[in-house]
């Protein structure tokens, strides 16, 4: 169950107020290095919903924070991944951004 | 699984393994290519010759089974029917392969044709060994896709034309095939071909699929089999070199639908049921107007190759309308014309293919007096199209006489007057050129004049074969008494459909006093 | 115990993972060694993974305590028959496509690259198939994104880069819509593992929006129409041995994924509704890619779209696990028929590409004539595209369609049957130009073995026409919801 507590619920609504603020200027924002950044942000809302699962009104789970730790190792593998290949479409094409026409699709 | 069964899988790789060896070859490789087409051809009609032998004499069942799916197999089997029609593939294959090696002698790209042309026939012979109906749907896309490259083998904007065309009606009709296949497996399970159908105990309660079903498998098939409103690719074909016109017109693409939708009415429904179904009827109203509208085409066309393939519009349909008469009589001379009419359009389409390889001749008029300078080939001309217009005692004749028996049979008169008309209607248009070419004054000069010093008219590889399937047509109708006839093979086969016994002593002894 | 499960526990699971893995470490250390490692995991593998496929035929699915710690606490590898089965099929594809890129990246300076993310990839995708745990499947994908992105990314200039980086950033954004999706279910339910969650989860709003986040999720990494738009510049722009790689497995891999979850956690979740929806766009999609590959004019983005056209019948699925118990085998025996086929085109597309010096449909012609091997094993997988016998392709069209007539939901056959007919005619679009008349070049000299793996492809996808029936077997083999093991 998800906690009760208003800490809890604090940091659920939180979360979920991250995620979709990160998804928001993902799509929106057009230079990447803005959506790196929004990638992570979507990230930590993610983590955030994480961590109430972890804060039970007996207990402290451990398995979450392992969780936490874990996704944020892969979110800095991505980042860089994403940050590298940024300064390489910039080199490419002269700007950090995506063309602003959409893929002839 | 018997183990003769292998020897139909060994039929169908005489032709397939010489087919892919071949698109390997190089261009230059010519004794090598014709050992491969020749000896598959040659070893192919071996090998059904002992099958006959197997079946008639012996009284050996052959069957291979191949499991696809659960509760799908891949089947092929031997009866009597399947037989019919594979050895008329066998046999002219070969006298094809004959005729096209000469007819593409410096021609590029050979080694592609004959890989093509032997993997169209070896769809053909799937398709008549074919033991249920998902081997069929399966041999017939096949043939779709191993045709379309004959086709378009030219190369020219007209072929790729045509090629588009064949297309896109042949994969539409394999589409809608597909479909109903799938649904009648979905009803009725994946069954072998019964003679008699397996149907009946589902058509009351599925009273309208059945039907339904019915239109679809007619529609598919008949799309191969040019059926009316579905045939307009056929004239186009035309454009392809003359041994794919014969191949498609005589052995392969149109007889493959014709034969599909005789296994359909006979194998998968039963006439019986077709008939209950209150299908046959509209059925062969479909098959008399291709008939008419074919041979009104072909009046009005003045390109050789055209007006032939108009012909064949209109002379697969025969074999429908037999089908359709839904009684043993008119069987025998639907069946029958499956041998007959390929085995008098290939005569007339080699002819076409001489008189267009020698004298450059493409259209009508320009046939005048070419009996004087082909006399050989103007013969063989001749005994095929008196064989379409029905005249004693070819073969086309044995065809006629049955169907109208046939219709007197289950009590359609009015048939007999539908081919009365069609016989003068394929009159009015082969017996013209016929004549010219016999009696006409000869143009000055042909736009060519090839093989002109040498001992026959023409080169050997295109006049042997000619000769060859213009004597089995005239064979066919003088011989028809005798028991290597197709005709006494085919009254066989609807004896055998019917359960009758007496069909050969009721009408035989009519027609050869 | 620990000790127990590290020494008697080295099972088929663990060691599909090992081998590409040691593999992509070893080519890491010796770039130069590359391909021979490759060639050489590529052979293990296929061993492995046919070893696994037959514990599953003979003995059923295995679990896998990695180190000896169970379930919940450790994370278990699960080897079934859907994983059995995407296992055999990456592996086959994979050591076609290892054979074609020993030629193609051969004598190239920067060759060591390819090598070590393609194994590296190949480890992730095996991990992800035997993973039975809802956490550690986010993490073995955002390692198959990871490598995929940089796949693409070797092909240096302006337009690869771009469409890698879009890649990238949509594929993160699926990432963590389904990491939040892990969140939520961890919350609800306090557990990762599939089966352990299979048993507990209650159909509600809560598993419903957990569905909806990891759905979307997956299909923009599946390019499921309408989040397609990255995977044709994507797939179009790749080196050509990385694309059959792509379109062929990745793909498939976050479709797995999406079937694996909705046969385990979601199935009280599908409804009618749900079916119409994700089949409708599914069926949007194979017009749309249809009509985009009949109007590209060159050749990659075409076979590209065709991609688009045919993951499209992956979301029959949904349709078809309502209608039919097992329904969804159809669909997945479909993705076997749709990898080998469409990596046997994108390799004769790199062929030709590099034969030509470019991919203009119009102008390829000659290339065509000239290169007949690799020409005939295009003309065997556009069959298979099509669905003409005898390729995996026909079984394929034959099971969909058999399927949506069974289980009476009837419009998904006709959808399947024009489909069919939209490839038959972009398939002959693309075959037509090697029958125009005249004489065929060469063009630039080709490593032979990049054209016979090719055809060694399209002969593979022949051998799946005859092995329906086997493969419906292997799949019976799957855990599925409650019940299920």
């Amino acid at each position: 169950m998800i906690t009760e507590n208003l800490v809890g619920e604090i940091y659920l609504v939180c979360g979920a107020l991250l995620f979709v603020l990160g998804v928001h200027a993902l799509v929106v924002r057009p230079h990447l290095l803005v959506k790196v950044l929004a990638v992570n942000i979507m990230g930590s809302g993610v983590f955030m919903v994480l961590l109430t699962a972890a804060s039970g009104p007996d207990l402290i789970d451990p398995v979450p924070h392992a969780l936490v730790i874990t996704g944020i190792v892969v979110a800095v593998c991505a980042s860089a991944v994403a940050l590298a290949l940024m300064l390489k479409v910039r080199a490419a094409t002269g700007q950090a951004r995506l063309p602003s026409e959409a893929p002839e699709d | 699984m018997e183990p003769g069964g292998f020897l139909l899988v060994i039929i169908l790789m005489t032709s397939l393994v010489p087919g892919l060896v071949i698109f390997f070859l190089r261009e230059q490789q010519f004794a090598l290519r014709t050992f491969f087409n020749l000896g598959g051809a040659g070893l192919k009609l071996a090998l059904i010759i002992s099958l006959l032998v197997g079946v008639y004499r012996d009284g050996k069942t052959y069957s291979f089974t191949l499991n696809l799916l659960p509760g799908i197999d891949l089947v092929l089997a031997a009866d009597a029917l399947s037989l019919l029609f594979a050895t008329l593939s066998a046999v002219l294959w070969l006298v094809t392969t004959i005729y096209a090696i000469g007819y593409l002698e410096h021609s590029p790209k050979r080694s592609r044709f004959f890989g093509f042309f032997s993997l169209c026939v070896s769809a053909t012979v799937g398709i008549a060994f074919s033991g249920n109906l998902v081997t069929m749907l399966i041999f017939y896309e096949i043939l779709t896709l191993a045709t379309w490259p004959l086709v378009v083998h030219r190369g020219t904007p007209d072929s790729f034309r045509a090629g588009r065309i064949y297309l896109a009606y042949t994969l539409i009709g394999g589409a809608v095939l597909l479909a109903a296949v799938v649904w009648l497996t979905v009803l009725a399970g994946s069954q072998d071909f019964t003679a008699g159908g397996y149907l009946r105990d589902l058509y009351p309660e599925h009273e309208w699929a059945l039907p339904l079903l019915f239109v679809m498998f007619v529609v598919g098939f008949g799309v191969k089999a040019a059926l009316l409103p579905l045939h307009s690719w056929l004239p186009r074909a035309m454009v392809a070199p003359a041994p794919v016109s014969a191949l498609l017109h005589a052995v392969a693409v149109v007889k493959a639908g014709a034969f599909g939708i005789v296994r359909v009415m006979n194998d998968v429904y039963g006439i019986q049921l077709a008939a209950d179904m209150g299908m046959t009827l509209p059925l062969m109203g479909l098959a008399i107007l291709t008939v008419l509208y074919g041979s009104v085409r072909a009046l009005f066309t003045q390109d050789l190759k055209r007006r032939l393939a108009f012909s064949t519009v209109s002379q697969v349909s025969y074999i429908i309308i037999g089908v359709a008469l839904a009684g043993p009589v008119g069987a025998v001379g639907g069946l029958v014309h499956l041998v007959h009419q390929g085995v008098m359009k290939i005569t007339l389409f080699f002819c076409a293919g001489n008189f267009a390889e020698t004298l450059g001749i493409h259209r009508i008029e320009e046939m005048r007096g070419v009996g004087r300078r082909m006399p050989w080939t103007m013969a063989a001309f001749t005994l095929g199209g008196l064989g379409m217009i029905g005249a004693p005692p070819m073969a086309g004749f044995i065809t006629k006489w049955y169907l109208g028996m046939g219709a007197l049979e289950v009590g359609q008169g009015w048939v007999i007057g539908v081919l009365l008309v069609s016989s003068l209607l394929n009159a009015a248009y082969f017996l013209p050129p016929i004549l010219a070419g016999w009696f006409g004054r000869p143009q000055h000069h042909w736009s060519q004049d090839r093989f002109r010093d040498g001992l026959l008219e023409t080169h050997w590889m295109l006049l042997l074969p000619t000769l060859a399937v213009a004597a089995m047509a005239l064979g066919m109708g003088l011989l028809a008494s005798l028991s290597i006839s197709p005709l006494y093979w085919v009254t066989f086969i609807v004896e055998f459909e019917y359960g009758y016994e007496h069909i050969w002593r009721a009408v035989f002894e009519e027609v050869d006093p | 115990m620990p000790i127990a499960g590290l020494t008697g526990g080295l099972s088929w699971a663990a060691l599909i993972v090992i081998v590409p893995l040691v593999g992509a470490l070893l080519t890491g250390l010796w770039p130069r060694a590359g391909g021979w490692v490759a060639l050489v995991v590529a052979l293990l593998t296929l061993g492995t993974t046919l070893g696994g496929a037959l514990h599953v035929w003979w003995q059923g699915p295995e679990i896998h305590a990695l180190g000896g710690w169970e379930a919940p606490l450790g994370i278990a590898l699960v080897l079934d028959g859907l994983a059995a089965f995407m296992l055999l099929l990456t592996s086959v594809v994979g050591l076609f496509v290892t054979l074609y890129a020993l030629g193609y990246v051969g004598r190239q300076e920067r060759s060591g690259r390819f090598w070590v993310l393609w194994l590296w990839l190949w480890a992730a995708m095996n991990a992800l198939y035997l993973s039975g745990d809802v956490f550690n499947l986010y993490v073995t994908l955002e390692l198959v994104v990871l490598a995929s992105v940089a796949l693409v990314a070797l092909a240096s200039g302006g337009p690869a880069l771009v469409a890698s980086m879009r890649y990238l950033l949509l594929s993160l954004l699926g990432s963590l819509a389904y990491l939040m999706g892990v969140a939520l279910l961890y919350g609800a339910y306090g557990a990762l593992d599939l089966i352990t969650l299979a048993e507990q989860v209650t159909p509600g709003h809560l598993l419903m929006m957990v569905a909806a986040l990891m759905t979307v999720g997956l299909m923009a990494k599946t390019a499921l129409f309408p989040l397609h738009g990255w995977l044709a510049p994507g797939h179009g722009s790749a080196p050509a041995a990385a694309s059959p790689i792509l379109s062929a497995l990745v793909v498939k891999v976050s479709f797995y994924l999406m079937l694996r979850l909705w046969l385990t956690l979601f199935p009280d979740l599908a409804t009618p509704a749900l079916g119409v929806l994700m089949g409708g766009l599914g069926g949007a999609a194979v017009i749309w890619g249809g009509i985009m590959a009949m109007a590209a004019d060159r050749l990659k983005p075409f076979v590209a779209y065709s991609t688009v056209a045919q993951v499209g019948y992956l979301a029959l699925f949904f349709p078809f696990m309502l209608a039919v118990p097992g329904g969804w085998r159809a669909v997945v025996f479909f993705a076997a028929a749709h990898a080998c086929a469409k990596a046997t085109v994108f390799m004769a597309a790199g062929t030709l590409q590099r034969a030509a010096g470019h991919d203009r449909m119009s102008e390829l012609a000659d290339v065509m004539r000239g290169r007949p091997i690799s020409s005939f094993a295009m003309g065997i997988a556009g069959a298979g595209l099509v669905g003409l016998p005898f390729t995996g392709g026909f079984i394929a069209k034959w099971l969909l369609v058999e399927t949506a007539i069974a289980g009476d939901v009837w419009p998904w056959a006709v959808v399947v049957v024009v489909g069919g007919l939209l490839a038959g005619a972009y398939v002959f679009r693309l075959l037509g130009p090697a029958f125009l008349a005249g004489r065929g070049s060469p063009g630039r000299p080709i490593a032979g073995i990049m054209e016979w793996s090719t055809l060694g492809m399209a002969l593979v996808s022949i051998a799946l026409g005859f092995a329906g029936a086997a493969s419906l077997q292997l799949l019976d083999a799957t855990v599925t919801g409650p019940g299920g093991l």
